[in-house]
């Protein structure tokens, strides 16, 4: 292992130990940020395809009443490793591997913090995602108690219980470090002249999604510690006849749940506030208030988690609480749909892929909200609680929103990272393709949750069928037209349309954030000298 | 910001997929203990191997590139503001536990007496429950299984644990002391006042080993005793699991320091396994105060 201090002036020193390593350990030992982030993107890009080939079996299961393919057990285990595969696996990775190639470059440091740590947490990553997966092929199947895993269901799978407890482990681990590194990074790495105030969106979301991390990832490996122990040393933590209580597992775990959705959305806000401006060819409408309307978000999100246990048997003071408390989020995120639409208000707008996600994001996620704010009103919740209104309301706010984001990311990056175009036909087609197949999927599971049909069942009384039809038949859409992007982004790294874009890709880009002052592609170390001019034009 | 004129940057790390491998196999081994598979314990031993293996070359790798002067201030306020951010994660993973406790004491254990929301449960379900702290629940449980009149000894704090209290107070002390020294370049009092916390560190693992053997023993208070007998274990063996952990840092501590490691500007891993060793303590006493006094 050789160390190599990067001097401002330049010397040319030690020249071979800049370039990257040859061959394939390159990828197992790197340290470089750049190196990092793309081995969580291409990893995240792989389990979205791996989580959504489980959403296939779920909706070809339930594409008509009567049970066609898989068993029950299993088809449980499908939603449960689904989402957990979805969020530990493909949106949060994918995250952290934006995060790692962008903040560094955002905010004009050479590199991330804690270099070595960046590795570890990555490969931790890896093995916790593994373990994970390996519970499939297990005696007793899959976990298959929901993503939740609240006792005593979850006490009953077999022998893949400590295993999928200690992959929760590894991942808290994972993101616990990473988010330490993004937190060093950006209060310990920025180049001078780069204040707090103007750095871009993007990396005051990961600040504050870092803290978020940080907070509640080792409440997780909490909860399910006391479930490890409470299956196999014989404590009663959640079993009432020792003195304990189920439902505070369910305390404990939406302590950790709620902050974890907007782990996954405070990012995509971020991303979506750096895009919209640069084809608003606009400031962003009132960035200030975009940081506290992030900040504030962030503190609501952990004094609001019961409102997942509305049915649950609270008193009614905790009824009541969790119920205004949870409306009061909708005020900073109307802040920030506002703020989005002010920026695109009389903007000079062009609509490339990256921009049409943005904007689908707006819209869409604003119905995933307006439908949390339906379930918060606590007397209502009662007749969506466990419906696939829910499951329509969190698909709103993560598949059109965060996973949109990722793609409108990675259109408005990719031509950055390769030096090389995408093709923009086939990047309109895959838009078009993914909204309205998006919509057709989730917007009548609505109506399925408020007539009445259950989450998590692989069968369905008659009177659904025609909705769940129409929904599986989106979904078949949907999980298709994710090709596209996988052969446009295997296109674009193999060289794209041929064109050579320049430094800045999109016009007056520069003036909105560092990474479009580099060439395209960057070299593989950036900002070895602080950057003299600090763009300001996001702001 | 950077205030430094140079940045640093490691090229190449091998450590950590090794700590991962080491993690894993650890991990998996014990998962397949616990299942009762006849590989576990194997493969926890080898995958606990591997870890201290790395541990070891990590942490010399570390110690030998800051005695050679590779970090510059820029690097040392990384590390550190990595070892605030890892401590206050080291709280919250407490804060679930004591949160547990609190919830027990004050919510579940009361409605299941009937309280509130618990009127119909105690009728319908525990008509005898009292209601009372310490417990071992309705279903009066003893290794984790119900009977009729289950009974053990709650564990009190003015033996054995407050003895604990004074000495990892004083631990905290002579640790402060041994930076005094440090700083003014006195390595004997810093060598002295490294061994004096060192001691005072594994001397009380060895109470608490004292206490848990009585409580198994001859109290009758185990992990299955109901709800007291889990949060009790579970916040005190944490607890235990960390000072053993920061005993070996400073151990390792003092170790580089009789090498003649550390300058006044320049003791990252010192401050880091102070700051550790003093949340420790801070820990204990907040045990101290909910678990055993009150
Ligand atoms: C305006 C803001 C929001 C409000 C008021 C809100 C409210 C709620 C409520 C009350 C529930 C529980 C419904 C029930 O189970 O009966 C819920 C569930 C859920 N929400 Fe939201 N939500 C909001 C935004 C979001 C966002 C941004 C995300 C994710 C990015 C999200 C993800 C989820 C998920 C995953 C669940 C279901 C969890 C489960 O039971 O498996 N929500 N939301
Ligand atoms: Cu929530």
């Amino acid at each position: 292992m050789s160390a190599v201090v990067a001097e401002h002036d330049d010397h040319h020193h030690d020249d071979h130990a800049h370039g990257p390593e040859k061959g394939f350990l390159r990828w197992i030992i790197t340290t470089n940020h750049k190196d990092i982030g793309t081995l969580y993107l291409v990893f995240a890009l792989a389990m979205f395809f791996v989580g959504g080939a489980m959403a296939m079996v779920i909706r070809a299961e339930l594409f008509e009443p009567g049970m066609q393919f898989v068993e029950p057990h299993f088809f449980n285990s499908m939603t449960t490793m689904h989402a957990l595969v979805m969020v530990f696996g493909a949106v949060m990775p994918a995250f952290v591997g934006l995060a790692n190639w962008m903040i560094p470059m955002m905010i004009g440091a050479p590199d991330m913090a804690l270099p070595r740590m960046n590795n570890m947490s990555f490969w931790v990553l890896v093995a916790g995602v593994l373990l994970l997966a390996s519970t499939l092929f297990m005696e007793g199947g899959a976990p298959a108690s929901g993503w939740t895993l609240y006792p005593p269901l979850v006490l009953q799978t077999g022998k893949a219980l400590p295993f999928a407890i200690f992959s929760v482990h590894l991942l808290g681990i994972s993101s616990i470090m990473g988010a330490i590194n993004i937190i060093a990074t950006i209060f310990n790495m920025r180049a001078p002249g780069m204040t707090l105030m103007k750095m871009p969106l993007f990396v005051w979301t990961w600040l504050i999604t870092a803290f978020l991390l940080i907070a509640v990832m080792p409440v997780f490996a909490g909860a399910v510690t006391m479930l490890l122990t409470d299956k196999f040393f014989g404590t009663s933590f959640f079993d009432a006849a020792g003195g304990g209580d189920p439902v505070l597992y369910q305390h404990i775990f939406w302590f950790f749940g709620h902050p974890e959705v907007y782990i996954m959305i405070l990012p995509t806000f971020g991303v979506a506030s750096t895009i919209i401006p640069v084809f608003a060819r606009k400031p962003l409408f009132g960035y200030s208030s975009m940081v506290y309307a992030t900040a504030s978000i962030a503190f609501l999100s952990f004094i609001v988690w019961a409102h997942h246990m509305f049915t649950v048997g609270m008193p009614i003071a905790g009824e009541l609480y969790f119920m205004y408390a949870t409306m009061l989020i909708a005020i900073p995120t109307g802040v920030k749909v506002f703020n989005w639409t002010a920026t695109m208000w009389k903007g000079a707008m062009t609509f490339e892929a990256p921009m049409l996600f943005s904007i689908a994001f707006v819209v869409l996620f604003t119905m995933g909200g307006f439908t949390g704010l339906m379930m918060s009103i606590a007397p209502s919740d009662f007749q969506y609680h466990d419906t696939y209104f829910i499951v329509a309301h969190f698909h709103y706010t993560l598949v059109p929103a965060s996973i949109f984001i990722l793609m409108a990311a990675g259109y408005y990056w990719l031509p950055k990272w390769t030096g090389h175009m995408y093709n923009e036909k086939i990047g309109q087609l895959h838009f078009w393709l993914s909204v309205v197949s998006v919509n057709i999927l989730f917007f009548p599971q609505h109506f399925l949750g408020l007539a009445g049909m259950p989450r998590r069942i692989p069968d369905y009384a008659v009177q659904f069928a025609d909705w769940n039809m129409i929904s599986s038949i989106g979904g078949f859409i949907f999980g298709a037209s994710q090709l596209l992007f996988l052969y446009i982004v295997i296109d674009t790294i193999r060289g794209g349309t041929g064109e050579k874009v320049t430094d800045e890709v999109w016009e007056d880009a520069h003036k909105h954030g560092l990474e479009w002052t580099l060439p395209s592609p960057p070299p593989y170390h950036t900002f070895t000298t602080p950057p003299t001019v600090i763009p300001t034009e996001h702001i | 910001m950077s205030s430094s004129e140079t940045y640093y940057i490691p090229h190449k790390a091998t450590w950590p997929v090794m700590a991962t491998i080491g993690l894993v196999t650890l991990l998996a081994g014990f998962a397949n203990y616990l299942n009762g598979s006849s590989v576990g314990p194997g493969m926890m031993a080898v995958g606990f191997a591997i870890f201290i293996v790395m541990l070891a070359g990590w942490f010399t790798l570390q110690a030998t590139e800051s005695e050679s002067g590779l970090y510059n201030t820029q690097v040392g306020i990384s590390f550190r503001m990595g070892m605030m951010w890892f401590i206050f994660s080291e709280v919250m993973f407490f804060a679930v536990f004591f949160g547990t406790l609190w919830y027990t004491r004050n919510l579940s254990v009361p409605w299941l007496g009937g309280e509130g929301i618990g009127a119909a449960t105690k009728e319908l379900l525990w008509p005898n429950f009292d209601a009372t702290w310490p417990t071992n629940g309705p279903g009066k449980l003893v290794d984790g299984k119900p009977t009729s009149n289950g009974e053990f000894e709650p564990m009190s704090a003015w033996g054995l644990p407050f003895l604990n209290t004074l000495i990892l107070l004083s631990s905290g002390v002579t640790v402060t002391w041994a930076h005094h020294g440090l700083l003014a370049k006195n390595r004997d009092q810093l060598i002295k006042g490294l061994i004096a916390t060192v001691a005072l560190g594994f001397l009380f693992v060895m109470f608490q080993a004292i206490e848990y053997h009585e409580a198994y023993t001859e109290m009758g208070l185990t992990l299955g005793s109901g709800i007291y007998g889990s949060t009790f274990f579970m916040l005190t063996g944490f607890h235990g699991f960390h000072v053993c952990v920061g005993a070996i840092i400073l151990s390792v501590v003092l170790f580089r320091s009789t090498k003649g490691h550390f300058k006044p500007e320049n003791h990252f891993a010192f401050e880091a396994a102070a700051w550790y060793w003093h949340f420790v303590d801070v820990v204990w006493l907040g045990l101290f105060i909910f678990v055993y006094i009150m």
